[in-house]
Order: structure tokens, then C-alpha cells, then sequence
């Protein structure tokens, strides 16, 4: 057997049955300008001299270790402690791909088992999956989970939700007919509207999308929400932060259909935004919809207990087009960080550092809000995020901040006009009364 | 052994006439070659049928296949038993294990299916060709 694997026979046999005559022709519907863009490289380097350039490069980047760094808005900077990285790079874990044949690897399917278990814990629901993508694909995956469950193509997006996990449901729907709803809601609110949100659903709805805390912060009550919900049949999906999730109420006792989370805060590096993972899970009766792998625990002919890859008629190797999703990319070695780090937290360590954010954040809001010129329109309750309208446009005043070696707050104006003067700050454990005194100190100065 | 009562598709659905309306299962030989079921998804009742079109998906403990079906025509009822207890598809493939009930366009439809004799030797041929 040949293993080239595209003789030029081959080649012109597959042009011909496409009827154009050369490889040229088969791009000539992709513009030309796109087609082969000029790469304006110098000529080949050593290695002394590129690794010199590069670290020139590397000196440039301003990371979060050395910064009093007050930016959140979906990525968050957490202490990661050092057996996370010592035992994920082990090379049993580190260097494993996908295992073909995966009941041979026990150990990386009991971790993720694991996984599963830490994740159906802090969700408060009865079955996870391996973990997908990341948090906003997650998002998206639970969006077309809910349309196959309900068999309804209509959803709602609360305002609470990031606008870039907005986007990415959108392109994952673009083509699909789903009629998608985007609720809206005011910095000033904080959290979500309930009656608003509750408003859009109707008897085509299949899913309503609401996050906790939301894009600016705020915790919301839900009660009114779930009962719209089952009113017209539609599901509760919800996005949760799950650091926020050692102090709040979970998605689970909230009635959440299907909750997912971005896991990047549970001991996963910021790494300029990915790879992170995907969290997610759903009641026992939707696990045949939910995608990605799932690890089940069994016991093998003499009685001893093992763990296999479950209910896997869902996946694309059996059902091909008709399987849950179509994205193969499991995100193992990240899960296997959230699953120690949240291993050597426990619920009790989860909470402090829960309780640290959130006090961090509402000492630093108290303080900055007493500054002339400045304002806190996030109100009560809010976790460990808030929106502060500043005297002097938010990008300047970054600039400012970061020569005095602080990270400032996410500028609002790119997602939201009417925002342009606000900034949506974030504190986390990280954070110390030293450095949020220094932050109130040069928003004062600037 | 096979029922004389309906007609039978390739695809091992069958079909019978019950007052102008038609009930709709798998056969026995479909049940015995997918071994024990775990997971029927059928259509909902007001949902359109296409013949020999997806219907739905039979999932047991080593594969899981599409179901098509027999008939075009509207669905006024599922068997919610065998899906809530699929195993009755396995016990009992022609009577409690029936999957949906199809208002037809038109019962001219099933004279393109087999018999039951014709059904038979359709299998048997598969049988000697496996």
C-alpha cells in the first residue's frame, strides 16, 4: 500500500470530476487580494539572533504578576497555587493526546471523572461533560442543546450576558434559522431586568440565556425568571462564574436546565485568552443531547471498578452529522487544572477566596466612589466586578494608570456606546488593600 | 412468524393500517440484530413524516441507527411507554413495542412496501449475503 497520499493522477482524476482544470482554478472563487497576501518577511535568521529578537519582543509584554491588575470582563487573574502546575505537567498528563483507545488510559479518565463529579458539585446538577472548548462556545453548544430538546429555534439572550459570548452564539447560529433574541440592559441595573427578560420569551422559545454574575457584575434573582421559563416550555440556560459560585446560590438550586462556565479562573493561566475550558452540565434527562465526551465509572469482569467513555452514540464517530456537536476538542489538561486546583480548595477554600473578591471589589468601589468625578453605577449586589463612569475617557486613563504599574478596568465603549465614559473594573484575591489604595490614589491624580 | 397484518420496509419499519390511520414499529429481526435498546427519539405528535425519511434514532447497547418512515403523513400519536421502557421494543417489536401513529396522505403509499413474505426472504437474503 502507498501512503503517499495525493498523486498528481489522483490530483487531475478529482480536478476533472469537479470539472475545473488545474488546483489554480479550484481557489479562483476565493478573491484574488486574500488569496496568497504578501508576507513581507526578512530572509532566514539564526537561532541566536531570532531567540534575541524574540525575548526584545517578549520584554515588551507587561504581565500581571508585575501589575496591580484591576481588568476582569470574562478573564481573570487568580492565584494559581504550585501543585496545579506540578502535577498537570506531569508527562503522563502533559503529553498525552486523545487516547484511541481510551479505556487503556485509566488514570486520564479517572481525572476526569473527577472533573465531572467537582463540576456536577459546584453546578449543583446531576451529570457533566469532559468539558468543551471554552466558556463562550460551551454557551453556544448549550443554545443548540436546548433547540434539539425543545425542538423550538427561537432564543432569548439576556443583557446580563458578556456581548462576546453574544457573538459567538450568533456566528454558531448564523446559518442555522434560529431567530435570536438579545435582551438588554443598563450598566446602571447591574444585574438583569427579571420582568424585561421574562417579556421576551414566548411559546417558540427554547432556551432563555441569562448570566451570573452578569457582564457588569450584578447578582440577580431568578425565581420569577424559572417560572416564565416553565410557562411557555422553555429552558433556563445559565452562565456562571465558578469562583463566584463558593458564595452564590448555584444554577442548579436556581432550576437551571443547563449551566455552563468558563473554567479559565480555576487554576488555569490568563495566557493572552486561551486555551482555557469549557464547563458544563445539565439534568440527567438532557444528557443525551448535551455534547462532548462524558467518563462513566463501571466495573470490569473480575469486579473492580473502571472507568469507560459513556453514551458515546451521541458523538460524531457513530452519528457523524447527526451527533451533538461536531467540535472535537476536548480541553483535558485544563480540566485536569480546575480539578486540582478545586481539589485542594474544597468548598471551604473556594468560599474565601469567593468572600476575598468580592471584598476587595466592594472596598475598592466604596473608596473609588468617593472621588470627585467619578461614579459607581454598578448598585447592590454585585460580586467582584463594577462599572465606574470616569472624568476623562477610559483609554486615557489607562495609560496613566499602567505608567504607574497598575492594569485599569475594561473600557466599555467598544461594546457599549452609550458607555464610552465607563469603565468595568474587577478585584480579585489577588488584589492588596496596598494596591487598591494605590489604584484610588491615581484615578484621584489623573 | 412475521405478521401478514402489514406491509414491511428495507429499512425493517413496519406498517400497519389500524381505521385509516397507520402504526408504525421496527421488526423483529430489527430488534434482534440491534440487541437490547436503550434510547428510542421519535417525532412528536403534529410533526410531519416523510417516507422513508429520518423519523428518529434507535440507540441500543452496541449501535445506534436512524429510523425512517414507512409513510408520509401526520403523527397523532408516540408510544411514550417504549420510550420511557424501550426494552418493550425488544420484547414485544409488533404490538407494545410500536413506535408512532401516522394520519397518512395516502394509504396508496404502502402498496410500495413488502409483504410479509416478501419481508422475509428480504432478510433471509441479507442474512446469506452477511
Amino acid at each position: 500500500m502507498s501512503f503517499v497520499p495525493l498523486t498528481p493522477a489522483e490530483a487531475a482524476a478529482m480536478l476533472a470530476r469537479v470539472g475545473v482544470s488545474s488546483v489554480d482554478d479550484l481557489f479562483e472563487v476565493i478573491p484574488a487580494a486574500v488569496r496568497f497576501p504578501a508576507l513581507d518577511l526578512p530572509p532566514g535568521q539564526s537561532e541566536l539572533t531570532v531567540s534575541r529578537e524574540v525575548r526584545g519582543l517578549a520584554a515588551q509584554d507587561r504581565p500581571t504578576g508585575e501589575l496591580a491588575c484591576f481588568l476582569g470582563a470574562g478573564a481573570y487573574h487568580h492565584y494559581i497555587p504550585s501543585a496545579v502546575g506540578a502535577l498537570a505537567n506531569r508527562a503522563e498528563f502533559a503529553t498525552s493526546y486523545t487516547p484511541y483507545q481510551p479505556e487503556i488510559s485509566q488514570g486520564t479518565l479517572q481525572a476526569t471523572f473527577e472533573f465531572q463529579s467537582l463540576v456536577c458539585d459546584l453546578f449543583e446538577l446531576d451529570v457533566a461533560n469532559a468539558s468543551v472548548y471554552d466558556g463562550a462556545t460551551a454557551l453556544a453548544e448549550a443554545v443548540l442543546m436546548a433547540e434539539r430538546l425543545t425542538r423550538r429555534e427561537r432564543v432569548v439572550l439576556a443583557g446580563s450576558v458578556h456581548p462576546e459570548y453574544r457573538s459567538v452564539v450568533e456566528t454558531y447560529v448564523a446559518e442555522r434559522g434560529t431567530e435570536l433574541v438579545l435582551g438588554e440592559v443598563a450598566a446602571t441595573d447591574g444585574a438583569l431586568r427579571e420582568a424585561d427578560v421574562a417579556a421576551l420569551l414566548d411559546e417558540r422559545t427554547a432556551c432563555c440565556v441569562v448570566q451570573q454574575p452578569s457582564f457588569f457584575g450584578g447578582i440577580a434573582d431568578f425565581s420569577a425568571l424559572r417560572q416564565a421559563c416553565d410557562r411557555v416550555g422553555a429552558l433556563l440556560v445559565m452562565v456562571c462564574n465558578p469562583i463566584a459560585l463558593g458564595l452564590l446560590k448555584s444554577p442548579g438550586a436556581w432550576g437551571a436546565d443547563i449551566a455552563v462556565a468558563e473554567g479559565q479562573p480555576l487554576g488555569v493561566p490568563m495566557s493572552f485568552g486561551g486555551p482555557w475550558v469549557g464547563l458544563m452540565a445539565t439534568r440527567e434527562r438532557y444528557v443525551r443531547q448535551m455534547p462532548g465526551r462524558i467518563v462513566g465509572a463501571a466495573r470490569d469482569a473480575q469486579g473492580r471498578r473502571g472507568y469507560v467513555l459513556t453514551l458515546q452514540a451521541r458523538e460524531q464517530h457513530i452519528r457523524r452529522e447527526k451527533a451533538t456537536s461536531n467540535v472535537c476538542t476536548n480541553e483535558a489538561l485544563l480540566a485536569l487544572h480546575a480539578t486540582i486546583y478545586l481539589s485542594l480548595l474544597g468548598p471551604t477554600g473556594l468560599r474565601q477566596v469567593a468572600e476575598n473578591c468580592y471584598q476587595y471589589a466592594h472596598y475598592a468601589a466604596a473608596q473609588i466612589a468617593r472621588l470627585p468625578g467619578y461614579a459607581v453605577l454598578t448598585p447592590e449586589p454585585y460580586f467582584h466586578e463594577f462599572v465606574v463612569r470616569c472624568p476623562l475617557p477610559p483609554e486615557e486613563l489607562n495609560r496613566r494608570l499602567l505608567a504607574d504599574g497598575i492594569l485599569g478596568g475594561l473600557p466599555l465603549g467598544r461594546f457599549f456606546p452609550e458607555l464610552a465614559d465607563c469603565a468595568l473594573l474587577c478585584c480579585t484575591e489577588m488584589n492588596t488593600r496596598a494596591e487598591i489604595d494605590k489604584l484610588v490614589a491615581a484615578l484621584a491624580a489623573a | 412468524m412475521t405478521p401478514e397484518d402489514r406491509r414491511y420496509s428495507s429499512e425493517h419499519e413496519w406498517a400497519r393500517v389500524d381505521g385509516g390511520e397507520v402504526v408504525v414499529g421496527i421488526t423483529d429481526f430489527a430488534q434482534n440484530q440491534l440487541g437490547d435498546v436503550v434510547y428510542v427519539e421519535l417525532p412528536r405528535v403534529g410533526d410531519q413524516v416523510k417516507q422513508m425519511k429520518v423519523m428518529g434514532v434507535i440507540e441500543s447497547v452496541k449501535a445506534a441507527s436512524d429510523l425512517y418512515s414507512p409513510v408520509t403523513g401526520e403523527v397523532v400519536a408516540v408510544n411514550d411507554a417504549a420510550v420511557a421502557e424501550p426494552q418493550a421494543i425488544n420484547d414485544s417489536p409488533y404490538d407494545r413495542g410500536w413506535l408512532i401513529r401516522v394520519r397518512p396522505d395516502s394509504l396508496d403509499e404502502l402498496n410500495g412496501l413488502m409483504s410479509a413474505q416478501e419481508y422475509d426472504l428480504h432478510v433471509s437474503d441479507r442474512g446469506a449475503e452477511e
